[in-house]
């Protein structure tokens, strides 16, 4: 059996920051397994711009900010295979991969970075009633069709969420000569980027109705109308709200969900939340030695940050390397209450965590003039003031090590949200 | 005197901005929180650009489509007109990021770019 | 040219008879207005084998249903059809109810089934811990089932296709005429002339008996809406649950499936379009709410995979009518088939088989093949055979499916074997690629690409499942096909 060190699974922006970081930090011996026949993940099907201000402080569209890492990956040497699908994952870190070359093989790693990203959730999950034909895609999927492979799915457009896949598929297709009739939103709020809302939709006249959800689809072999109907406060739709649409192609912006297949194969433990693992400030999952980072273990909403906690996980797996578990004392769980949804990391090792750790978190409806407060025990050390907050945006406070040390022998920290 | 609305794209606040104008002259933006939302009102309303992305066919090339951008902004309203000549542009692999696929397009002054590298297949 | 047979329906049934039918020196055709094998009724169903209880006693149901159930494991093993025996239970939640379980099972003793037990309330929680706290009992079925309809079915043909038997895709009988002995099938694509027919056509098999009998016919789709749930839910019972049955048949059932999902369904609509496949609200919540009163903790809400829904055949007395049109010779029936008609199929394709032989006396062919292998199921190799299989054919590394671990491998023996896949939905039924958790997000332009690069169909005629159901019907850029 092949051995290395560090086992990167994935090839996406995750994979790549988290492989780059864990080269700087000290470990040559590193692998990326990736699915697909390049290294970027979906980065390569995200041609809008947008990315990257925060890391870069440009706005680089999809492709560009994937090459900036890929670029870091080759110059810093790191093997990575393409084409290579992982199939396992053992608690021992044996990974069984397979590919056209080499066939199926196992490799040994010491640490590994599960980087894998997410998946859309399909039509099955919202139970949307109606025919089956040709003409639903999930948005991603038709996002492919039109950047990678070059096809118009259809030329009569609705769309069903409006997170930002959503919106700016409305923009793409529109731009390449399709008309986007609706965009139907379940939630009274979009999930989506205020920027994208205007610059998607209202650019092009496409209406966006809140509260709306499918309720039939027409068709029998391609799709001929869909009609939606508003909802109410109990998500169900209200009859004679119906209204008709006649197109040919429906897509399907209903959210995104960690694609955690293989986590599990290692017995990795998975929030009921976000459906990711659950880690500590570490990035550490409760498998010794695996680690996890990107969408694989939140879905988030700035590639940025991706980068950013990614190369935090591969920093974290080459000091595992390097100098294997240290024992902690302690853990601090991390409570999230009032609003927010969840937290990453969900624990905090007051002992081992770096100076400062970042913690990133939804919340779970929009807030407005409202403030995020974090306690250490019981004393309240963080109040701060937002105009608003949004589930479609990601939050984050920073733990200071030295700080927390001032409040010593404490069992757990609050974070939550309150009025002002 | 003409009023505009908008929508603040600065943050997920989304303030409806209302901008007064007289002759084309921004005398007043209202509805906004923030500096940003006068900010963004002001170049919207006398200014508005952006940055238009999109794919173009590539020959030879181990993937069917490059995939490029404007290089910088342009006007909101030459967004289809580009479009029209961005969907006329054929490219044979190798092709570059940042090679120049279309220079000045639509008298913009502005190139449109490869935001790929695509190899010979 | 004149045929000894056309039979006009690649169901299930018609797929069964052809294969029994392929034992003979006969000419047979197989006439299939859609694009595929199992493109009506047969492609969604509970996919379940009925151990044969409920079929009223005497009844051509009951006696077809008993003898295709035992008949399953022969056919699973030569064909290689995914089958399971994993019992069915009858459950009962209502005490005043009880009785009727007795009546199942003395039904059940009189149509031949074995095995049947009547368990008390003990005996069944502790075989499925998650059924619902208020059961009191249930009827225990051993012989019951769990199969692959689709690679029944698609089996069944391609082994008659193996042995001879014509397949005609996209043909639809329009209408019949007699020229002395000879059937004419008029068809839109041109006429079949034949000895003798078998009306095989699933919920049109009332209406191509009517265009040649004075006894008319009546068959009603029912509709039956179903939801699938992910295979993370697939343990959750692990035997085949019913409710106790009523006269609209027999409830809404919770099973594992034979690929390890959980199926929830069907509920029985009856409606006039006979293409209505279509999926409501109203029927998806009803499901709902009735499989959870014999099955506690479905999280149907946040682990359907997919819904859809399939129409029985239902004839208006409820009975299989197979047989030879009294006033029209040589045109043969085989309608009224919904449930049981899956876990029949192999029975009924012996007898309709029969009574042709019985009409024409043929040849026994010497060479007929019965076994056929199926695709390669790679999960079941070990990582040494696995290996080898991917040196022999490289095609076997590369995953295509990742839900389901599809490999492009098994995806050009899908397209390139007898009977081959022609669309993503004739892939899909064969190797299962695009039937996981994301339901062919990631896979389909993969597959599409594949389909396109095997059969030279250009890209954009690619369909879902024939016809009209183009998956990306324009090249985008203003380009026609084939540009480069």
């Amino acid at each position: 059996m092949q051995s290395y060190d560090i086992v990167v699974i994935g090839g996406g922006p995750a994979g790549l920051a988290a492989a780059a970081e864990a080269k700087r930090s000290g470990v040559d011996s590193i692998l990326i397994l990736e699915r697909d026949h390049e290294l970027g993940g979906i980065l390569n099907q995200c041609i809008h711009n947008g990315f990257g201000l925060h890391t870069f402080k440009e706005e680089l569209t999809g492709p560009e900010y994937a090459k900036r890492f890929m670029d870091q990956v080759f110059e810093l040497g790191i093997e990575y295979k393409l084409n290579t699908m992982v199939m396992d994952i053992t608690d021992s870190k044996v990974v069984t991969a397979m590919n056209k070359t080499d066939g199926m093989f196992q490799i040994q790693a010491k640490a590994v970075i599960l980087a894998m990203g997410c998946r859309e959730r399909p039509r099955g999950a919202l139970n949307i009633p109606g025919y089956r034909p040709a003409g639903i895609f999930s948005a991603g999927t038709a996002q492919r069709l039109v950047n990678i492979e070059g096809y118009l799915p259809g030329r009569e457009v609705v769309i069903l969420g409006s997170g930002d896949i959503g919106l700016i598929m409305a923009r793409r297709m529109t731009l390449e000569g399709a008309k986007v009739k609706v965009v139907a939103e379940l939630m009274p709020y979009s999930g989506g980027l205020k920027r994208n809302i205007v610059q998607c939709l209202d650019d092009y006249g496409i209406p966006l109705k809140l509260s709306h959800t499918v309720v039939d689809i027409e068709g029998k072999e391609r799709v001929t109308g869909i009609t939606i109907a508003e909802v109410g406060p109990d998500m169900k739709p209200i009859p004679g709200t119906e209204e008709y649409y006649s197109c040919d192609t429906l897509l399907l912006s209903v959210g995104l969900l960690p694609e955690n297949e293989l986590s599990k194969t290692a017995g990795v433990e998975l929030s009921t939340i976000t459906s990711g693992p659950v880690v500590n400030d570490a990035l550490e999952t409760s498998v010794e030695g695996i680690f996890a980072c990107g969408n694989v273990l939140h879905v988030h909403d700035l590639v940025d940050f991706v980068s950013q906690e990614a190369a935090n996980a591969g920093k974290n797996a080459a000091k595992y390397v390097k100098e294997g578990r240290v024992a902690s004392n302690k853990e601090i769980k991390i409570n999230a209450v009032d609003g927010v949804r969840y937290t990453v990391p969900c624990t905090i090792r007051p002992d081992q965590m770096d100076d400062t750790v970042t913690v990133r978190f939804r919340v779970g409806k929009v807030f407005k003039n409202s403030a995020v407060t974090m306690y250490f025990g019981d004393e309240q050390v963080l109040k701060r003031k937002k105009q608003i907050m949004a589930p479609g945006e990601m939050e984050q406070v920073v733990i200071d090590k030295k700080k927390l040390a001032e409040y010593g022998d404490i069992s757990d920290i609050t974070i939550k949200i309150e009025s002002v | 005197m003409e009023k505009r609305h908008l929508t603040c794209i600065g943050c997920p606040m989304g303030c409806q901005l209302e901008v007064t104008l007289d002759n084309g002259v921004v005398t007043e933006v209202t509805g906004n929180t923030c500096k940003r939302g006068d900010d963004y009102a002001r170049k919207e309303v006398t200014n508005p650009t952006r940055i238009v992305t999109s794919t173009v066919p590539v020959r030879g090339g181990k993937i069917a489509m490059v995939s490029c951008k404007t290089k910088s902004d342009i006007p909101k309203d030459k967004i289809f007109d580009c479009m029209k000549e961005i969907n006329k542009i054929r490219v044979d692999a190798p092709v570059k990021v940042g090679d120049v696929l279309l220079k000045d397009i639509c008298g913009t002054g502005v190139d449109i770019i490869a935001t790929k590298d695509v190899d010979i297949a | 040219m004149i045929y000894d047979v056309v039979i006009i329906g690649a169901g299930v049934s018609g797929s069964a008879i052809a294969r029994e039918l392929s034992k003979y020196k006969l000419n047979t055709v197989v006439l299939e207005k859609f694009e595929d094998v199992c493109s009506g009724t047969s492609k969604a169903n509970s996919a379940i084998v009925h151990a044969g209880f409920d079929a009223a006693e005497g009844s051509l149901m009951a006696k077809l249903n008993v003898e295709g159930n035992e008949m399953m494991d022969d056919l699973a093993r030569d064909l290689d059809i995914p089958f399971k025996r994993n019992g069915s239970l009858v459950v009962c939640i209502h005490k005043e109810e009880l009785p009727g379980l007795q009546e199942l099972y003395d039904r059940g003793i009189a149509n031949g089934v074995k095995g049947l037990k009547i368990l008390s309330r003990e005996e069944v929680l502790e075989m499925e811990p998650n059924l619902s706290d208020n059961v009191e009992g249930a009827l225990y079925a051993p012989t019951g089932g769990i199969i692959c309809p689709f690679i029944l079915n698609i089996a069944m043909a391609e082994n008659a296709n193996v042995n001879g038997v014509d397949f005609r895709f996209n043909t639809e009988v329009e209408g019949f005429r007699k020229d002395g002995d000879v059937w004419v099938v008029r068809t839109n694509n041109g006429e079949y002339r034949t000895r003798y027919v078998v009306n095989a056509a699933g919920v049109y098999a009332d209406k191509l008996h009517n265009m040649v009998s004075a006894n008319k016919i009546h068959i009603t789709p029912r509709r039956g809406d179903y939801c699938l749930l992910d295979k993370e839910m697939g343990g959750h019972v692990s035997h085949t649950i019913f409710p106790q049955p009523t006269k609209l048949g027999k409830g809404v059932l919770v099973s594992p499936t034979i690929h390890g999902n959980l199926i929830v369904g069907p509920t029985a609509i009856d409606i006039e379009d006979k293409e209505a496949t279509a999926t409501t609200a109203a029927g998806i919540n009803d499901l709902i709410e009735k499989a959870g009163m014999h099955v506690k903790n479905l999280p149907v809400g946040r682990k359907v995979i997919t819904s859809f829904a399939g129409l029985r055949a239902h004839e208006d007395h409820h009975e299989f009518i197979i047989g030879e049109c009294k006033d029209a010779p040589g045109f043969i029936d085989c309608s009224g088939i919904e449930s049981p008609g899956l876990t029949s199929s192999p029975a009924i394709g012996r007898m309709v088989a029969d009574i042709v032989v019985g009409l024409t006396h043929p040849e026994k062919k010497t060479d007929w093949i019965g076994t056929r292998k199926g695709i390669v199921n790679p999960s079941e190799l070990s990582l040494e055979e696995r290996n080898k299989l991917i040196k022999e054919n490289p095609a076997y590394g590369q995953i295509i499916c990742r839900c389901e671990s599809i490999s492009e491998g098994e995806i050009l023996d899908a397209i390139h074997r007898p009977l081959g896949a022609r669309s993503l939905d004739g892939v899909k039924r064969r190797t299962r690629a695009g039937m996981g958790r994301c339901q062919a997000g990631f896979c389909s332009p993969r597959v599409m690409e594949i389909l396109h690069r095997e059969l030279g169909i250009p890209m954009e005629k690619i369909t879902k499942s024939g016809g009209e159901s183009v998956i990306a019907p324009e090249l985008s850029k203003n380009r026609k096909g084939g540009e480069e």
